[in-house]
């Protein structure tokens, strides 16, 4: 079976950002370029989220998903802010094709089944972002990160399978945006737990992460965002035109929210995964713009 | 509405997802395509899509309210273009064992099964099946040559999302196979104007949407642009 590379798109009204920690944004660009370019790489499904999720923006929202299941055409998973069956049933009518819930699910895990029963199970995917507590124990956390909520993860990942979610996102607060690599015993121990599908997110800032997740970390897909847009943005910018936060730089080091990061492009990546004797689907067009 | 004579697909909406993808995907093409639930729209259309992700019982006791089992069973026989997508294709069977047993539309016999789940085997499998996996011609099919996957080479990959899949009595109306782990599995079918597929085209990046584009040509009747011979 194959792997999946899940490009992940922080949207801010009409734009892409990047944070560290799921915090302190940067504007990287137009969401719908990016996910144009990582379309043509040969990613395996998008993520669009919504990391404002404010309601007077949901309509700008629901058009650049709109826009981009017309001329995309792949997966498209969209998240932050779905509250009800309403706002799913609203995204998935713009084109998505799933819907990933985190603080609605957790404040009313009910709405989980209520949604699969609907919609399909493997419409809904349930988001789950991890802070470790000092006993070494993981809690879940709500509003982009903000917010902890004092439900354990591990007991939270088995409950959202039995209410019939088709796949978990799992996010380390700790290592998101950071390049220190992915929590790999939380990773680990979710997907061992559950029965379905695990989307490993969170830190990944060289391909050798990226390997160890999917392998010691038994994920059953990543998804990434620093390094895949760096590597977009020193190709497509090389001068670093285009950010809105501060002058532009002179040097495409200046793109990398860490030092960590070593930015590279989706057939690049999954060149090495094949090396290393995991099965993914090979671009059919990409590698044309690389 | 369709400009007179220009052939046009219904896209059959049941109240299931991925309905605008499908439509997406025709529109690429070039392939007039209306979502309707309406039985005369269906019926009149020059080719249906039946979608679909969801329940089979579901989808069953729906179809049924809206009085539309008959009528896609008249398009099965009527030669029209019948095209099933993901649990549009589990529909085109007889039964499904998917919570309970459940009656389908009947057009291809054979049951409808569920991936054993991780505790039940020695491998670890996750299920649903969710993401790509390649598509190779049945034993029956040396390569392909018939619409809608000519010119599409064995060994592509396709998107699948699904947790059950078909299983065709008939093993000559398997148009291609695919892998999950160590099962194999029927991830098409094809009998006369009767296609389904099991994977999403419409989510299958390029290499998927050349078989909207073979689906169009089919339609239209013009020869397909781009067929490939295999050596």
């Amino acid at each position: 079976m194959s792997v999946r590379i899940i490009p992940r798109l922080e949207i801010k009204g009409p734009t892409l950002v990047k944070g560290v920690h799921l915090e302190g944004l940067r504007v990287l660009g137009s969401p719908e370029e990016f996910a144009r370019f990582y379309y043509e790489q040969g990613a395996d499904e998008l993520l669009y989220v919504d990391v404002v999720a404010s309601l007077y923006q949901r309509n700008s929202l629901l058009e650049m998903i709109e826009r981009t299941s017309r001329e995309i055409f792949i997966p498209l998973a969209v998240g932050g802010g779905l509250r009800s069956i309403d706002d799913i049933r609203a995204g998935l009518r713009a084109g998505a094709d799933k819907v990933s819930i985190n603080t609605a699910a957790i404040r009313n895990p009910q709405l989980i089944r209520d949604a699969a029963t609907r919609f399909g199970s493997s419409t809904i995917v349930v988001s789950i972002e991890a802070k470790q507590r000092p006993d070494g124990s993981y809690e879940a956390y709500v509003d982009a990160g903000r917010e902890r909520t004092g439900v354990e993860v591990l007991g939270w990942a088995q409950k959202v399978a039995e209410l019939g979610a088709g796949e978990i996102i799992i996010t380390s607060i700790d290592r998101e945006g950071t390049g220190r690599g992915f929590d790999l015993e939380l990773t680990r121990r979710v997907s061992e737990l559950v029965p379905i599908p695990v989307i490993a997110s969170g830190g990944a800032g060289r391909i050798t992460d990226v390997i160890e997740v999917l392998t010691a970390g038994k994920a059953d897909a990543v998804a990434l965002s620093s390094l895949l847009h760096y590597q977009y943005l020193a190709l497509a910018r090389p001068n670093g035109s285009g950010l809105e936060s501060g002058p532009p730089m002179a040097s495409t080091k200046g793109y990398h929210s860490s030092s960590r990061i070593l930015p590279a492009s989706l057939p690049e990546l999954k060149r090495h995964l094949e090396d290393a004797g995991l099965e993914c689907r090979v671009a059919p067009v990409g590698a044309v713009r690389e | 509405m369709s400009e007179r004579g220009a052939p046009r697909a219904a896209i059959v909406d049941y109240g299931v997802g991925n309905l605008y993808s499908v439509r997406s995907a025709c529109a690429a093409v070039g392939l007039l395509a209306e979502i309707t639930g309406e039985k005369a729209a269906i019926l009149a259309a020059d080719a249906v899509i039946v979608p679909g992700m969801g329940a089979f019982g579901d989808a069953m006791d729906t179809l049924r309210r809206m009085d539309l089992i008959e009528p896609l069973r008249e398009i099965a026989a009527a030669g029209t273009p019948l095209i099933g997508i993901c649990l549009g294709m589990q529909l085109f069977m007889s039964e499904s064992e998917e919570f309970g047993h459940h009656q389908g539309l009947g057009v291809i016999p054979g049951p409808v099964v569920r991936f054993a789940t991780p505790h039940q085997r020695s491998e670890e499998l996750k299920v649903p099946h969710v993401g790509w996996a390649r598509i190779a011609p049945a034993r029956a099919v040396s390569s392909w040559s018939e619409w809608p996957l000519q010119g599409i080479d064995s060994g592509e990959y396709m998107y699948f999302v699904h947790s059950y899949y078909a299983v065709p009595s008939e093993p000559e109306v398997v148009f291609s196979v695919s892998r999950y782990g160590d099962i194999g599995f029927c991830s098409s079918l094809k009998r006369g104007n009767v296609f389904a597929c099991q994977f999403h085209p419409e989510r299958s990046g390029p290499k998927g949407l050349q078989v909207y584009r073979n689906i169009a040509d089919h339609i239209t009747g013009h020869p397909p642009a781009t067929v490939k011979t295999n050596a």
